[in-house]
């Protein structure tokens, strides 16, 4: 192995173990009865919580290669999709296993009930082609067609964000908060594609000129 | 990546997680059976500190027979907008809440009107401990040994005029001590509201205590409402104000979401909220794996209070 591959192959690793970290954390605390009142709760929230958070995160590989032309980001970032969903996965399996008991009867009480989960659900059940075709094998597959598939994100982080919303009782601080990030993340993707003429604007020249111009 | 075996350390040092747990029962089952000596229960034990004033307060027949939730899951697990939030939050924030000096204004549809202080208020009512099932309308419930007193008892000596067909309630609005009510999540002050033969219904009482001592900050000291049919956000705390009116007042979660949070609030299963349903509650105090509880039409109380609602739809009067 040449030393430099060695340095990617470390950075790999921690990355991977950072991005474990709060899964052991949960581990650890269920383990040690550490969760609080309401240890179902605590384990269904954190997950959310690391869910989405890993979604922003994967979502800024993009706007930095945009934005500064780093490139060492992408390294990472199949590994943070997984991640995004892995966290999903134990945030579904919180739900239904432990606050559901696992019980028909009560899926059935709950789910079609709460317009919040059936979004939610929306967003896992498209996240499982992604990490599907996540490997490399498939993306030599798919061709172009992976690339088109894996845009899907968009509408999942959009799913994901209403999803938390929706869920709220009155404080919106914090979806507003991932709202935003959400809002930048793709809002810098839509300038550049605006730009380089992915996507053209029905605007006047004069305005689109105000908007894009790089001087 | 292959990992070594740790050899290190040979396989009967290392704890069985069932046995931790056997140990742990034992060692709490131990520390109980020391306190028990001393006449003192393992829950309280954390009250130590604070005087259990009230704990010769008369046991009341309309009590649960049921095990209270622990004290610490009581006081660290609250939901008081005004101190933040988070179910921590309260707790956290409500640390240097003054709840000394403390008055609390009864006016409106009364004869003699009058402010009172919480002293004389403690002094002059009987108190009574009311171990009742506090069901939260997020579908989680407790149950909780309050310390408190009638209300309708305690506002006889106002005489109510004919016309208070309602009472309204305020809580304090203090945002230098409530940092919450800094932040518009509701339309601070906080009220809350009951048709008067809700008011004046055995099973409602004004709480200033549980488990025996003073109501801790979180839990809405000095003065708090407690109608045990009711969703948990009705019981309205840290009481300043209490307005008897002859129409319906307006209320702080109603006024934020009308269609989610109706002025009645009664405990129903078979009523779901608009995002949620509420046929289960999660029981507060267990484990990873303890099943939800089927919930109770007005949480048990139907024998109590089903008349005060006959021949109302409750599916439209939420």
């Amino acid at each position: 192995m040449t030393q430099r591959n060695l340095f990617w192959s470390a950075a790999k690793f921690a990355v991977f173990c950072t991005a474990l970290s709060p899964f052991g954390w949960m581990v650890w605390d269920t383990v040690q009865d550490n969760l609080g009142p309401d240890p179902i709760e605590t384990l269904h929230f954190r997950s959310g919580d690391w869910t989405l958070r890993f979604l922003m995160i994967t979502l800024t590989c993009t706007p930095l290669k945009l934005l500064f032309n780093w490139t060492f980001q992408h390294r990472f970032r199949r590994m943070l999709g997984l991640f995004t969903f892995f966290y999903a996965t134990v945030h579904m399996s919180v739900y239904l296993v432990l606050d559901l008991s696992f019980s028909w009867e009560q899926m059935l009480d709950d789910i079609p009930k709460s317009p919040y989960v059936l979004v939610g659900m929306a967003a896992y059940v498209l996240l499982i082609p992604l990490a599907l075709t996540s490997t490399r094998k498939m993306l030599q597959r798919l061709g172009r067609n992976w690339k088109k598939l894996h845009q899907l994100v968009y509408v999942i982080a959009v799913l994901g964000v209403v999803h938390f919303f929706w869920l709220v009782k009155a404080d919106l601080r914090e979806p507003l908060i991932y709202a935003a990030v959400l809002t930048l993340l793709l809002g810098i993707r839509l300038v550049y594609a605006i730009r380089s003429q992915k996507i053209t604007l029905s605007l006047s020249p004069a305005l689109r000129f105000f908007l894009f111009s790089k001087n | 990546m292959r990992i070594k075996k740790d050899l290190s350390r040979s396989g009967s040092q290392i704890t069985d997680p069932a046995l931790f747990k056997q140990r742990r029962r034992l060692i709490k089952a131990a520390a109980g059976s020391v306190m028990a000596g001393f006449g003192i229960g393992l829950a309280p034990l954390a009250v130590a500190e604070n005087s259990k004033v009230f704990s010769n307060a008369a046991k009341s027949s309309l009590s649960l027979d049921e095990k209270p939730t622990d004290y610490e899951d009581v006081i660290s697990y609250n939901n008081f907008y005004e101190f933040g939030t988070g179910k921590g939050d309260p707790a956290r924030n409500s640390k240097n809440f003054k709840t000394r000096p403390w008055t609390l204004s009864v006016e409106g549809e009364v004869a003699k009107p009058g402010i009172i202080d919480i002293e004389t208020l403690l002094k002059t009512q009987t108190l009574e401990e009311r171990i009742y099932r506090l069901r939260c309308v997020e579908a989680w419930s407790m149950v909780v040994p309050w310390i408190g007193f009638s209300l309708g008892n305690f506002l006889k000596q106002f005489e109510p005029t004919s016309r208070a067909k309602f009472i309204e309630f305020t809580t304090l609005y203090d945002p230098e001590q409530m940092p919450g009510q800094r932040v518009s999540v509701l339309d601070w002050p906080y009220v809350e509201g009951l048709r008067i033969d809700e008011a004046v219904h055995p099973l409602t009482i004004l709480s200033v205590g549980l488990y025996g001592e003073i109501l801790p900050n979180q839990n809405g000291a000095p003065l708090r409402l407690i109608v045990p049919w009711k969703y948990g956000f009705k019981n309205i705390k840290s009481i300043v104000k209490i307005k008897l009116t002859e129409k319906m007042p307006n209320t702080a979660w109603n006024i934020a979401a009308p269609s989610e949070y109706g002025f009645y609030a009664n405990v129903n299963p078979s009523v779901d909220h608009p995002r949620w349903s509420q046929a289960r509650e999660r029981v507060i105090g267990g484990s990873i794996f303890t099943p939800k509880r089927k919930t109770e039409m007005f949480n048990g109380y139907t024998g109590q209070v089903g008349h005060l609602y006959s021949g109302m739809d409750l599916s439209r009067y939420i």
